[in-house]
């Protein structure tokens, strides 16, 4: 089958210090994927090497086949874990800007997106609490027709309303054509809606497997699983 | 539809149960359509491919069967129905018994013990 994300190989290092050790990694379509590590452990950097915003050290990076450049660019969606909408910007002009800015935007899903999240065309970017915020963001983020999403912490310091209504937005609004990664520490708010789970630790991927999968061969929760293997 | 999940279980083996029990206590009957992959993701917050897979798995032991372009409808033979409450009854008792047996009870005591307390809940009732 053909795979949305390939990772073959892929190191990074900051300063001398090493994020990502010889990560090699195959997405699937049709698959959400949790990326699961604590603080530090490599999440963002993979996600940003996935999208082509920084390069690896070594190794290489498909996205439907084609090495990270312009043209898996434009297939691939990224919400990083800062907003990326300026403050003086309504969400209006927020959605203005996405549509300017990339040819899969999607305005009708935008549209559609806004009312299921409950956000006003005119409310002012700067004065979004946080979960209103990561709704925003996640809307521009889906609202593309990418093949492959890469949400970075989509649910990290919102509160529990806000959190279901974000899960109910990912479930709703991916595309079975499409793939979508969910970096967060919070398993157990969300492992439910994963197909398979990554965990990343130090920079080293330790498990990768379908969440029943987990279940069925150790009687045991994701969380649980997660507490095990990064518990200290 | 609402279901307390425990997830250290496959969450597809607990949406089964889930959806075999509806149909056992009559909430869902022989023939009624049952809610497509989407809806029921959305409502229960679970991955769509959990629940194709529980869908898939329901339609391998016949319990559920898709109409072309109509959608999925629960097996309209009563006969399969009954089959699911044996089997379910089945399990749960094989569950008791064992657990029974790990107490350290012998086969007759656990008679006993079952027929005492069945008496017990009628008289209770008056």
């Amino acid at each position: 089958m053909e795979s949305v994300l390939q990772l073959a190989d892929v190191s990074k290092s900051y300063s001398g210090k090493l994020a990502l050790k010889q990560v090699s990694l195959t997405i699937k379509p049709g698959k959400i994927i949790g990326l699961l590590g604590s603080n530090g452990s490599g999440k963002s950097t993979l996600m940003k090497i996935a999208t082509g915003l920084i390069q690896p050290a070594s190794g290489t990076v498909k996205v439907g086949g084609v090495p990270v450049g312009i043209e898996t660019r434009a297939v691939t969606s990224f919400m990083p874990d800062q907003p990326l909408s300026e403050p003086w910007m309504r969400v209006e002009d927020a959605i203005d800007f996405y549509r300017d800015f990339y040819a899969d935007f999607d305005s009708a899903k935008a549209d559609e997106m806004l009312a299921f999240m409950k956000l006003g065309k005119k409310d002012r970017v700067s004065s979004l609490s946080k979960g209103m915020s990561e709704r925003l963001q996640l809307t521009l983020t889906l609202s593309r027709n990418a093949k492959l999403y890469l949400l970075d912490e989509p649910i990290g310091g919102v509160d529990p309303v806000a959190r279901a209504k974000i899960l109910d937005a990912i479930v709703n609004y991916y595309s079975e054509e499409s793939s979508l990664m969910v970096s967060t520490h919070l398993v157990r708010d969300i492992e439910r809606i994963f197909d398979e789970v990554v965990f990343l630790k130090e920079g080293e991927i330790v498990l990768h497997d379908e969440v029943e999968n987990i279940r069925l061969a150790h009687g045991k929760s994701v969380d649980e699983m997660f507490k095990e293997v990064f518990g200290e | 539809m609402s279901i307390e999940f425990d997830n250290n279980l496959p969450i597809y083996l607990q949406i089964m149960n889930y959806i075999k029990k509806e149909i056992i206590i009559g909430n869902l009957k022989a023939g009624d359509k049952i809610p497509a992959v989407r809806e029921l993701a959305l409502e229960l917050q679970i991955n769509p491919n959990t629940i194709q897979r529980t869908f898939q798995e329901l339609e391998r032991e016949q319990i559920v069967e898709t109409r072309r372009g109509l959608g999925r409808y629960v097996t309209s033979e009563e006969s399969k129905i009954m089959d699911i409450k044996k089997e379910m009854a089945g399990e749960l008792l094989g569950r008791f018994i064992q657990g029974m047996q790990e107490l350290g009870y012998k086969e007759k005591d656990i008679i006993t013990i079952v027929s005492d307390a069945v008496q017990e809940k009628d008289k209770a009732k008056g």
